[in-house]
């Protein structure tokens, strides 16, 4: 365990002194504040048009308008952030020869994914947490209902974090940090694309399926405020499927 | 401590070690010694358990590296080839670091640090950042890296690399300060390194063990001949021919290029002997008295520079740098350690 702790630890640190993830929280932040902005603004429009055209106040729920498609389209921009957040994760153990001390410690792989897997995800957990200030913000003017806040939330840091362990996964297989970010990448869009492929084969036979499979559709239950064990066990089965290949992965090249 | 039994590391298909056997007593120094790709670092990361042997066995310190690996990278402090270094972390954090993951309790990180950096002379630079210091510097992190957690057994690869002279002496006192309480395997190419500290001393070549002894013996088992080198003013070849037909002489070999004259006007001659025939009392008498002008007479030793080389080319080399050092401390009388084995002399290297 403190072995782990340490992998975790150095993990950690040189996440938060390397500037490409010091760019990609900062990009996350900017771009989504300003979705998050461009939201608020279409949905104020919205409300005063259907205030001018029928002479009466809208039920203006801020949930359904604001919250939920922000976290929707924030999983987006994840999609392009987190393969660069990992990219380094073990390939670049790999190329600056550092993966020699490593397999000569005692030290089991089981420890070093692990360990540098729960360093990520408590960057991406700050990140995401740095979001926190727009329904805290609509709070303050309207009625928001919290609940599917923290269930949209939750749900959000789950995609994340099955993101993150394709990511690791994908770094796992090359030592080349480019080679792979874009392998993350291709892995991600595939996930996500599965749920438009179910909606447009959804009168064939595997079209259910493929939209079980779609990250997507499992997103839009946490946003409507459902927690269901059926999506989490999903999410969670993918983080440790994609963990243990990378395990396998590691185990079997030995890094080479 | 160490053994290892019939190693054998195939990249496809090439062979990078085959049938690698030898053993480490406790507490000895042992060196590798091979040209460029002999196979020394192959064998060191199978040792430590970084790369996976194609077949054989090997057992460190009790433990099968295949069976326990963990106890075994528990009791190994391992130099490799490529310095494992992150560049973004300062001495200090880097080495509390190895330290935690080799399994040094909460309590003892402070000290193990501490008395790396000691050893390794780092004080200077304890708080600077890796990426910013230089070669040396580096190295001798990487040196403080495999001692932290003062493993009974360590694999140097190539610990001098890098360093200039006056830290590779300080490099080689630490390790034969680290001799005896600690059982070393370290690679180099420096022969004159593996003479000053190593016990014993594993000649690779292609990938196989061609030679297993102590530094004197490998000196002295190799010579096949004994050489005497004669130097003299007035060389006829009446004399030449008188000199050759001595008892006991093989060859006289005019120093190339024949025909050469020395500075103080002396033609050196080097004769061949039968092993074991002293023929300079015979030289001597036989060329005073046709006086010949004898300036110098002395009986030649092969060095371990010359072993090396004639069990590592495929030309057998000849000892004709009569300038060079004379013997790697052949008349010591330090007591040979393990059997004089000579393994399979491959075929190539006559
Ligand atoms: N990962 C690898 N893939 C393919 N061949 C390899 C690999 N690693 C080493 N080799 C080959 O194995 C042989 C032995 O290499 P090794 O690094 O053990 O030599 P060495 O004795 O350490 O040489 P040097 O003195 O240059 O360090 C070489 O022919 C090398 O090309
Ligand atoms: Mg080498």
């Amino acid at each position: 365990m403190s072995k782990l702790l340490a992998v975790c630890a150095r993990e950690l640190r040189s996440l938060l002194v390397s500037p490409i993830a010091a760019v990609c929280v900062a990009m996350f932040l900017l771009v989504t504040g300003y979705l998050f902005y461009t939201i608020v603004i279409a949905a104020s429009v919205q409300t005063r048009m259907m205030l001018r055209m029928q002479q009466m106040a809208p039920q203006l729920n801020i949930n359904e308008m604001i919250l939920a498609p922000s976290l929707r389209n924030f999983s987006v921009i994840l999609l392009l952030i987190v393969p660069l957040l990992t990219m380094r994760l073990i390939a670049e153990e790999r190329k600056q020869k550092t993966s020699e001390l490593l397999l000569t410690s005692p030290v089991t792989v089981a420890q070093l994914i692990l360990g540098k897997y729960l360093a990520v995800l408590a960057l991406y957990g700050v990140m995401l947490g740095l979001t926190l200030y727009m329904p805290l913000l609509l709070g303050r003017f309207g009625p928001v209902v919290w609940w599917p806040v923290f269930s949209g939330y939750l749900g959000l840091f789950l995609v994340g974090a099955v993101f993150l362990a394709v990511g690791l996964l994908a770094s796992a297989l090359t030592e080349n940090q480019m080679i792979a970010a874009i392998i993350s990448f291709s892995l991600l869009i595939v996930m996500w694309l599965l749920g438009w492929v179910g909606a447009v084969t959804a009168d064939t036979q595997t079209g259910p399926l493929l939209t079980y499979l779609s990250l997507l559709e499992h997103l839009n239950n946490f946003l409507a405020g459902l927690i269901d064990t059926k999506d989490v066990v999903y999410l969670l089965g993918l983080i440790a499927v994609s963990l243990f290949l990378a395990h396998r992965v590691v185990e079997s090249q030995r890094w080479r | 401590m160490i053994e290892v039994d019939q190693l054998t590391k195939r990249y496809g298909s090439l062979t990078a070690i085959e049938a690698v056997t030898f053993r480490v007593e406790p507490g000895e120094v042992l060196a590798f010694l091979g040209p460029n790709g002999a196979g020394k670092t192959t064998t060191m990361r199978i040792l430590t358990g970084a790369l996976p042997a194609t077949s054989g066995h090997a057992r460190v310190a009790g433990y099968d590296i295949d069976e326990s690996p963990l106890e075994v990278k528990q009791r190994i402090g391992y130099l490799p080839e490529t310095l494992p270094l992150y560049p973004e972390m300062t001495v200090t954090e880097y080495l509390r670091y190895v330290a935690r993951i080799k399994g040094v309790a909460r309590g003892g990180l402070r000290r193990s640090v501490d008395v790396a950096v000691e050893r390794c002379a780092l004080g200077q630079v304890r708080g600077r950042l890796i990426g910013n210091l230089s070669r040396g510097y580096r190295q001798r992190v990487g040196l403080a890296q495999a001692l932290i957690h003062d493993p009974p057994v360590l694999i140097l690869d190539e610990p001098t690399g890098g360093l200039d002279p006056k830290q590779i002496i300080e490099i080689r006192e630490l390790i034969k300060t680290l001799a005896g309480a600690h059982t070393v395997i370290l690679s180099t190419h420096i022969l004159p390194e593996a003479t000053a500290i190593c016990q014993r001393v594993v000649i690779i070549h292609k990938g196989r063990v061609v030679a297993v002894d102590t530094p004197e013996r490998l000196a002295a088992q190799l010579r096949g001949s004994e050489q005497v080198k004669i130097a003299l003013r007035r060389p006829t070849e009446a004399l030449r021919t008188a000199v050759a037909g001595l008892p006991g002489v093989l060859a006289v070999l005019p120093e190339a290029p024949a025909g050469a004259v020395r500075d103080d006007g002396a033609t050196v001659w080097l004769i061949d002997c039968e092993q074991g025939r002293d023929v300079r009392e015979a030289a001597a008498r036989l060329i005073v008295g046709a006086d010949g002008g004898l300036v110098e007479l002395s009986a030649m030793a092969m060095s371990l520079e010359e072993v090396f080389l004639q069990l590592t080319t495929d030309a057998p080399a000849r000892p004709d740098r009569l300038d060079d050092v004379p013997a790697a401390g052949l008349n010591d009388a330090s007591p040979p350690r393990g059997s004089a084995q000579f393994a399979q002399q491959s075929k190539d290297t006559e």
